[in-house]
This record gives structure tokens, C-alpha cells and sequence, in this order.
């Protein structure tokens, strides 16, 4: 439990703002159908609840046809969260699996892997995944995600080829080898979590991918409209046009959902990046030091400049600050 | 001989959430002009952060708490009073670096860009300092590789084309580059083997007499300081121990770390004898103890020495007077123990202070 407080204090800023978002939309995928107050397919006939302002009874208002849109966004993110962490977490085990192979047994099978990569990394894959779709006997989500999955792992087994490519050369590789390790060892225990960050990255970014362009097909119509994601019931309030009406509170919830998603697992990208590589988080923030900020190109700071250049608010509020113990410590003195 | 870098007082720490790392604590040396002074202490005493320190090159949370580096170059000064580099900003700095001070850092390797040739390198540095038309800049690069000994049609070289002594020496055309009064050198030979390492001091010695710069030389070698430097100081757990010129350190050391340092590498000459390390290891500078650091470690340790102010003070005993500069005479910081090897002494710097006893030896 405190290696788990520590790691949290640890992370910076951007990525705990990042996971407390994402996490709170995990939370609505999980328990957000049971949450949600009515069938969100249920149709209610009342003349006064055909596209009706939010209200105490429907919270984000209803669709023209009088649904509840406050339950088909908890139903729906649901659809949509399932879908972007499958997507992610078997395109990412693909481009891991072919990455890594590709790299670290080289030769033929490097050439082959690399341009099956290549391949499908110049497939244009948002006018393919329409034809796919578009043609598939049934395009529910299962269609969705195989598809997205297939073509969602290039990308970061490029990566992972070339960061995999680096570490092979590295010489605790060859002592490993030396010492007789069988492959598959050296790949799991000595390469992987050499990439832990890069893997961790790869995989958020596949995430959000998956849900840009989910919401994007189902937008225009290509998944199974009768189930309910965020990208159906946009779809539903554009062919509604529920822009032209005016029902904000229609396509500005699911929209903004998404937006929300996206920035969170953003900011997630950004801070595992920074919590991988030390160097990027030092470089990048001023120090604290006597209570004024320092930055990484400002010349060394000299202790009696410091004190002696603050100002007299600047010096009373500082005194307060736990910095100004420090400064009195006679040098050579007793330490705190 | 005037002192043209004169730092005293220095202390540098690093300032962690588990309290200061005293890396440098009160620290007086003086660099005269022309002169070589050599810098030695293990890995961790201090040595890089006092030279960086005193150039503010080190980067937060690194913090100088105390004292004064007073420059005194011609170009600066022109006979007025000397600069002190720790009340200059960030404007002034950038004047003095290079153009007055200039750093030869550790390692080639890393301080030369990969993706860059070597003349573009080198003409950043001169067109960065000095305001030359593009041909005399280009000129005086030529005349860089020149100095050191390199030949021109390396100028387009990439740093990985160049051999490790090489760039080690394109390095140090690049630190004289703007012709600078000092030149600080952090281990600028330390991944060369032995005779690529002569070849490069004597170089940097040849370089001396006819530029006329003065040099702060870093090393954790102190064999190769004896050969090289004018003076000596050598430095333990952030403070210096002991100062003198190299015939004085090396003939008679008189603090027991640079007794304990002379004595763990071989002569050429001379009879054959053990050879001792010093056993132990640095103490936790977070913690410093009162009185001497080097107490765990030593042989002579008495209950007197967690009383010792770590000042220097002149080795006792010595016909040496103290030159009109202070800081040239043979200091030590070890009130307690004899030098080694020189002439019968006097007595000790603290008159009657008590030989080394077993009775007094701290467990």
C-alpha cells in the first residue's frame, strides 16, 4: 500500500490528473448501466418529453423521440471504454509480439516481419475500415474491434522494433546470451521491461485510437446502430438533426465525453513518458531552492543573492516555508 | 605571479528533501597566473562541484551557500579590483565564459555532437564568443587544429572518425578557442590509456608556455599531478586537506590521506615496498562528523582530531616561507601528524600537540 502512495505521489502532475479522469470513466463503464434510470431504447410517447430540455426527471434531457440521453451515455460509454481496451490491449500485444521478434531474431524473419509491418502501415485505414464494415455480414462490436485491432498494431511494432533493435546490442544481452539463456528469457525478463514505458505508451495511444475512430465509423453509420456507444448516439442526434434544432444537450454530452477520454489518456501518455525518463521530468521544471524558482539554464544560485534580492513580502512569507530552515544551517553545522 | 582566480570560502551544497549534501565546504584556492594547479581527490569529494560551482554551471539543486571566486583577468579588470563570478547574472556570465574561463570537460565522448563535424563544432564556439567575419573565423578554426596537433583535413570530420586522444584534443582547441586566461580541465585524459595521456599533457604544458593561460586541473590521479602541476591540492569529502607545490607534496605529504595516496602506487625507482591502499570508504557528506573527515580511514586518528577546525595551516617545521600570495606555502589541514619523509621536524603546529600514540588511536 505505500509503495502504491509513493508511486502516486511520484507521477507527475499531467499524469495524475490524466489517470483520475480516465480512471472515473472506467468507473462509468463499470457501474453505469445499473446506474442508468431508464432503458435508454424506451421510447416515451409523452408529447412534452419529445426533445426536452435537461430537467430534474431527464437529467441531460431526451432525444426526439423521447429516450433518456443521461442513460444512453452511461450505457454507452460502457460499449465504448470495452471496445478501446480490447482494441488496445491486443493490438499492442501484437505489435509487441511482431516488434520484438522481428528485432531480436533479425535475418529473414526481420525482412518478412518488417515489410508485413510496412505493408499494413501504408494501408489507408480509415477508408478501409468503411469498406470492411461497410461488406461484413454483421457489424457489431465484435467486427469493430477485430478490425481495428488488425490494423491498430504497425505503428508501435515499428517502434518497438527499433527500440528492441538498440537494446539487442547492448553487451548485458550478449553476457545473457553468453551465459547460455534460452531466447525467450532474454525476451521477456532482459528486452520487455527495458520498454516497459515505451509498451505502456504504445498501448495508450492504440487506446485512444480505438476510440477516435470507433466514434468516427459509428458516426457514420457503421456498427450496429440498435446497441448503444458514443459514437451511435452521435450518430443518432446528427441524423435527428438535433444540430439544426438547437439540442445542445443531445450531441454535447457524448461529445464532450469523448473529448474528455482523449485529453485524459493524453495527458496519461505524457506523464508515463516523463515517469520513464527521469531526465525529461528534471529538465523540464524549475527547482525550488529558498524559495525561488531556479531553471535548469539559470547559472548555479548563490544562497546570499537569494536571500538578499527578496522582497520583504517575499522574504515573510518564506520564512514560513519548511526551504527557510535550511537557509539558517550555520555551514558545517548540525544538519536537520 | 598574482592571483587571477581566487576562490575562498566556498561551499556548495546540494539541496535534497533529506537535507544538504555538503559537497564542497569552505574551500580556499587560488590560481596564479600562468600556473598549473593540480586538483586530486577520489571519486565524490567534491572536485567537478567546486569547479563547477565556481563557474555557477551547476544545475539546481545544486546551491553555493557561501563565499566569493574573485576573477582578475586583464581584459576584465584592467588593474581595478577583481570580479566576483558569484554576483554576476546571467548576462555577465555568458561574457566571461569562454572569452575568460573556459571548461575542457570529461568526457570527449559525450561533450562533442555526434551529427556535427568537427569545424562546425568548433566554429559555433568561436562565432558564439567572438565577432569574426565568417572567413577569419573559419581561418582561426584551421588554426585550433593546428595547436593541438591535428591535421586541417580532419576539419570535416565526424567526432566518431576521430580517435578517443583526438577528440580530446578537439576539445581543448575548442576550450582555447576564445583565447581564455583560465582553463579549467575536468579529467580531460581520464578513458586514455597511458601513452595517449602523455602525448595530451604534454601538449597542454607546451600550450601553456606559449598562450600563457593558467590551468585548474582535475584529476583523481595524483601521479600524473606531480609530473604536471606547479601546485597541488588535494581534496577529501568536500574540503581540502592539504595544498603545497608538487616537490613539497611529493617529498614530504604531510596530511595522512596524501601519505595514504603516495603510498598506493609503485615508483619507478627507489627500493622496493608494500604497497598500501586506504582502506574504508568516503563518509556521508548528508551527515558531516565534527573535526577531520578522513578520521574512519586514518592510522594516526587521536581523540584530538573531531576537535580540528579542517583551516589550513602551514606545515610546521619547514624553512618554506610563505610567498607574498597567500596560499602558496605548504598547508595541510592535519594539525596532528608529521610530514613524512622531510627533515627532522621542530615540533608540531600546535607546539606541544602529542605525537601519535596507540593509546589515543579512536576504534
Amino acid at each position: 500500500m505505500s509503495t502504491l502512495m509513493r508511486l502516486w505521489r511520484n507521477l507527475p502532475l499531467k499524469a495524475k490528473v490524466g489517470a483520475v479522469l480516465f480512471g472515473l470513466f472506467v468507473l462509468c463503464a463499470i457501474i453505469g448501466p445499473e446506474l442508468s434510470p431508464y432503458d435508454p431504447s424506451y421510447a416515451n410517447p409523452a408529447p412534452n418529453l419529445l426533445m426536452a430540455h435537461p430537467s430534474a426527471q431527464h437529467l441531460l434531457g431526451t432525444t426526439q423521440t423521447g429516450q433518456d440521453i443521461l442513460s444512453q451515455m452511461l450505457v454507452g460509454i460502457r460499449l465504448t471504454m470495452e471496445l478501446a481496451l480490447l482494441v488496445g490491449v491486443i493490438a499492442t500485444a501484437l505489435s509487441v509480439i511482431v516488434g520484438v521478434t522481428s528485432a531480436f531474431l533479425g535475418g529473414v524473419w526481420d525482412e518478412v516481419l518488417s515489410v508485413v509491418t510496412n505493408v499494413f502501415l501504408v494501408i489507408p485505414a480509415l477508408p478501409l475500415l468503411i469498406l470492411l464494415l461497410g461488406y461484413l455480414p454483421q457489424k457489431g462490436q465484435w467486427a469493430t474491434i477485430i478490425v481495428l485491432s488488425a490494423l491498430g498494431w504497425p505503428w508501435g511494432a515499428r517502434v518497438i522494433r527499433a527500440q528492441t533493435l538498440m537494446i539487442r546490442n547492448r553487451d548485458f544481452i550478449a553476457a545473457a546470451r553468453e551465459s547460455g539463456e534460452k531466447s525467450w528469457r532474454i525476451i521477456t525478463l532482459d528486452i520487455i521491461p527495458n520498454e516497459v514505458s515505451l509498451i505502456a505508451a504504445s498501448f495508450v495511444n492504440t487506446v485512444l485510437y480505438a476510440i477516435a475512430t470507433s466514434v468516427a465509423l459509428a458516426f457514420i453509420g457503421l456498427t450496429n446502430l440498435n446497441s448503444w456507444s458514443l459514437g451511435t448516439i452521435l450518430y443518432w442526434a446528427q441524423s435527428q438533426q438535433a444540430l439544426q434544432l438547437g439540442a445542445w444537450w443531445w450531441f454535447v454530452p457524448p461529445g464532450l465525453a469523448v473529448a474528455l477520454i482523449g485529453a485524459s489518456l493524453v495527458l496519461l501518455n505524457t506523464g508515463i513518458d516523463e515517469l520513464g525518463s527521469p531526465r525529461l521530468r528534471a529538465s523540464r521544471g524549475a527547482a525550488k531552492i529558498a524559495g525561488r524558482r531556479i531553471w535548469p539554464t539559470d547559472p548555479t544560485p548563490v544562497l546570499t543573492q537569494l536571500t538578499a534580492s527578496r522582497g520583504r513580502l517575499a522574504a515573510f512569507a518564506h520564512s514560513f516555508s519548511r526551504g527557510s530552515l535550511l537557509d539558517e544551517t550555520p555551514a558545517g553545522g548540525e544538519l536537520l | 605571479m598574482s592571483p587571477i582566480l581566487e576562490i575562498s570560502d566556498l561551499s556548495v551544497a546540494y539541496r535534497t528533501p533529506g537535507g544538504d549534501v555538503r559537497a564542497v565546504e569552505q574551500v580556499n584556492l587560488t590560481l596564479n597566473a600562468g600556473e598549473v594547479v593540480g586538483l586530486c581527490g577520489e571519486s565524490g569529494s567534491g572536485k567537478s562541484t567546486l569547479a563547477y560551482g565556481a563557474t555557477r554551471l551547476l544545475r539546481p539543486p545544486a546551491l553555493v551557500t557561501s563565499g566569493s571566486v574573485r576573477y582578475a583577468g586583464r581584459r576584465i579588470t584592467s588593474g581595478g579590483d577583481p570580479v566576483d563570478l558569484l554576483t554576476m547574472n546571467h548576462r555577465e556570465l555568458r561574457k566571461m565564459r569562454w572569452r575568460e574561463i573556459a571548461i575542457v570537460f570529461q568526457s570527449a565522448m559525450n561533450a562533442l555532437n555526434p551529427v556535427l563535424r568537427v569545424q562546425d563544432q568548433l566554429l559555433d564556439a568561436v562565432q558564439a564568443h567572438l565577432r569574426l567575419p565568417r572567413s577569419e573565423a573559419r581561418e582561426k578554426v584551421a588554426t585550433l587544429l593546428d595547436l593541438v596537433g591535428i591535421p586541417r583535413n580532419r576539419l570535416r570530420s565526424y567526432p566518431h572518425e576521430l580517435s578517443g586522444g583526438m577528440r580530446q584534443r578537439v576539445m581543448i582547441a575548442m576550450a582555447l578557442a576564445a583565447d581564455p586566461e583560465v582553463v579549467l580541465m575536468d579529467e580531460p585524459t581520464t578513458a586514455l590509456d597511458v601513452v595517449v595521456q602523455r602525448d595530451i599533457l604534454a601538449q597542454i604544458v607546451e600550450l601553456k608556455e606559449t598562450l600563457g593561460f593558467s590551468v585548474l586541473f582535475i584529476t583523481h590521479d595524483l601521479s600524473l599531478l606531480l609530473e604536471l602541476a606547479d601546485r597541488i591540492a588535494v581534496m577529501y569529502a568536500g574540503r581540502l586537506l592539504e595544498t603545497g607545490t608538487a616537490d613539497a607534496i611529493m617529498r614530504s605529504p604531510a596530511h595522512p590521506y596524501t601519505q595514504g595516496l603516495l603510498n598506493s602506487f609503485p615508483s619507478l625507482r627507489g627500493p622496493r615496498r608494500e604497497l598500501a591502499g586506504i582502506p574504508g570508504s568516503p563518509p556521508d557528506l548528508r551527515d558531516p562528523q565534527p573535526g577531520c573527515p578522513f578520521i574512519p580511514r586514518c592510522t594516526h586518528a587521536v581523540a584530538a582530531c573531531a576537535e580540528v577546525d579542517m583551516s589550513l595551516i602551514p606545515v610546521s617545521g619547514r624553512a618554506e616561507p610563505l610567498g607574498p600570495v597567500p596560499g602558496v606555502g605548504h598547508l595541510t589541514a592535519c594539525p596532528i601528524v608529521l610530514p613524512q619523509g622531510g627533515a627532522p621536524q621542530g615540533g608540531t603546529a600546535q607546539g606541544g600537540a602529542p605525537k601519535v600514540s596507540q593509546e589515543g588511536v579512536l576504534s
